[in-house]
């Protein structure tokens, strides 16, 4: 009970937040939620189920591609448009998933990284259609609520809309995370031999948790598109594999509050460096070496550790 | 030019790119054998090394010089790295990971905040023309292919024939039995790290003149040392060096006739696939 009632406090807390937000703390907000869904769907692959993907921006951005192009190309709405994203991702991960995880260790490390560079550059490559690095913008995104449309670029409608979506991918999650099916994951993470001689197949339940993953990330790929009217290549790229994994290091992985606790720190810690230095990314690589040599639990992780047993 | 001239470029082309990528690639294969850690930062080191030449020569005038303190530097970079970073966390595979990660942004960005984000040429120290009947060929890059070469067979006897080789491939077979013999495992450790750095450095050192000095030259360095090291096997050497010449001569066919981008797309999707069907590589059988 206390466990809900803080997750709902969290998302309750955003939700007035957006009253008292100056405007760019209000469009840094709602940018942050979108990409807290993004590690939230990430962290159901590392921390709950113990893989570590460098391949991500496949997922994010296959949901990314799967909106705008329909849009940009065929002229879908954005009820089709959200659709297509969702197949999308979910196909690619579906690829992903059954090509790596034949694979175990390090070697999934490194072919989930090899096949999300083969996308990206495929996203360069095809730049005819994807406009590679510079990318395309969207224009005129509504939907339509009874005859009245609302516009997806009104700075109140974004706001609520990325609240909207973390709400339902961090309640997901939770609920997801103590479903017996998450329940198993975490064993499977703690102990695969054992996890197998209870007679669990652990190659079905690891392809369940990379298509959750995988599709949650594309939702937040589709949702980022629809609201920041935006498809570049840069969304499938290296760095935006290594985001969601430094967001979910830095909150807590295997928590379910410490992808959006990092995604928070590390979005304005990017910020504030980026108005100092060029070279802006360097706390990028302070923070990971500094929570793998000093914190590897993470924000959420060490308050569990410490003083709240209970947190999910 | 006709197909079979241009088809010849092409394979020329790629038999410079294997034996550098063969020099690159031996000192991420060298720290996956011995260590059992797969090292995110190797591009980095590659540029590093770039960057270094590029200093030095600049500085002294003289390619050799930095061509010999290019592999120094950055050997101490990674020493220092090692020390600092990969010991602490006692090498945990998905740790070292992580951590190598960072260390890539963090060498990267102090590049980019100190030599700047340009691409910076030094002129060959050699040079010449090689003339053939359809195209003159830059003779600066054989004698790169050429010293490559030599480094890889420098770097064999090494491993083969000294007290030292002998101590990395006792580590590399088994450590705590290695560790019984009285091998220090710690600074075989930090050495191979080292030594791993400073390969892969001078690779990036001899190719500034014919590529120019970036501080993001290193990802694609990175991608292309692990296609060749999964390719031949992780933690084996000469799989290594095999894959790296089958690599290199198709990515330069496949870059010179087609394009270069369609050339890695296709490496990268080989490597997910060949790790994914046979999970130690295709030589992978002779790793311990």
């Amino acid at each position: 009970m206390r466990v809900l009632g803080l997750h709902l406090a969290v998302l309750g807390l955003l939700g007035v937040l957006q009253l008292v937000l100056p405007p760019f703390h209000h469009g840094m907000v709602a940018r942050i939620m979108v990409l807290a869904a993004y590690a939230i769907g990430y962290n159901l692959l590392l921390g709950y189920t113990g893989l570590m993907s460098l391949g991500h921006a496949t997922f994010f951005a296959a949901g990314m591609y799967g909106a705008g192009l329909t849009i940009h190309h065929w002229g879908f709405g954005v009820a089709g448009a959200f659709l297509a994203g969702l197949v999308a991702a979910l196909a690619a991960s579906a690829v992903v998933g059954v090509i790596t995880l034949r694979t175990a260790g390090p070697a999934f490390l490194i072919v989930t990284m090899m096949l999300a560079q083969a996308f990206y550059l495929a996203t360069l490559y095809f730049n005819e259609l994807t406009m590679g690095e510079q990318g395309f913008v969207l224009s005129g995104l509504r939907v339509g609520f009874g005859g009245r449309g609302v516009d997806l670029t009104e700075p109140v409608v974004k706001y609520n809309v990325a609240l909207g979506l973390l709400a339902v991918c961090l309640l997901g999650s939770l609920a997801f995370v103590r479903s017996p099916a998450g329940r198993v994951l975490v064993a499977l993470r703690e102990n695969e031999e054992r996890t197998q001689l209870l007679g669990y197949n652990t190659y079905r339940l690891r392809l369940v948790a990379v298509l959750a993953s995988g599709l949650t990330s594309g939702v937040a790929g589709v949702t980022y598109t629809l609201l920041f009217s935006y498809v570049g290549s840069t969304f499938a790229g290296v760095l935006y594999s290594i985001y969601p994994l430094l967001w979910t290091l830095l909150g807590g992985s295997g928590t379910t509050l410490g992808p959006l606790v990092g995604t928070l720190l590390m979005t304005y810690a990017v910020d504030v460096a980026s108005g100092v230095t060029d070279a802006y990314l360097v706390v990028v690589g302070v923070v990971l070496v500094g929570a793998i040599l000093w914190a590897p639990a993470g924000v959420v992780g060490g308050i569990r550790a410490r003083w709240a047993r209970w947190l999910p | 030019m006709d197909l079979g001239p241009h088809l010849f470029l092409a394979l020329l082309e790629g038999l410079v790119g294997a034996f550098v990528l063969a020099l690159t690639a031996l000192g991420l294969s060298l720290v996956f054998g011995v260590m059992r850690i797969v090292n995110v930062a190797h591009g980095t080191f590659f540029m590093l090394g770039a960057v270094v030449t590029w200093y030095v020569s600049t500085l002294t005038g003289s390619f050799l010089v930095a061509l010999l303190a290019a592999p120094l530097a950055v050997g101490a970079v990674a020493i220092l790295a090692d020390r600092l970073v990969l010991r602490p966390i006692g090498y945990e595979p998905e740790s070292t990971i992580v951590a190598t990660i960072g260390l890539l942004y963090i060498l990267e960005q102090v590049v980019l905040m100190t030599y700047g984000p340009y691409a910076r040429p030094v002129a060959a120290p050699i040079y010449f023309r090689v003339d053939f009947p359809w195209f003159g060929y830059s003779g600066y890059k054989l004698v790169v292919a050429a010293v490559a070469g030599v480094l890889l067979v420098l770097a064999w006897l090494a491993l083969w024939r000294t007290t030292l080789g002998l101590h990395l491939r006792a580590t590399q077979q088994d450590r705590e039995m290695a560790q019984a013999f009285a091998v220090p495992v710690e600074r075989v450790y930090t050495l191979a790290f080292g030594l791993g750095g400073g390969l892969t450095a001078l690779a990036g050192a001899l190719i500034v003149p014919v590529q120019q000095a970036h501080y993001l030259m290193g990802l694609d360095a990175l991608l292309m040392s692990f296609v060749v090291v999964i390719l031949g096997g992780l933690g084996s050497l000469r799989g290594t060096v095999v894959a790296a010449l089958v690599v290199g001569l198709s990515d330069g066919a496949v870059s010179v006739l087609f394009s270069p981008t369609l050339a890695k797309i296709v490496a990268t999707l080989l490597v997910g696939l060949v790790l994914a069907v046979r999970g130690r590589g295709l030589f992978g059988e002779e790793s311990a």
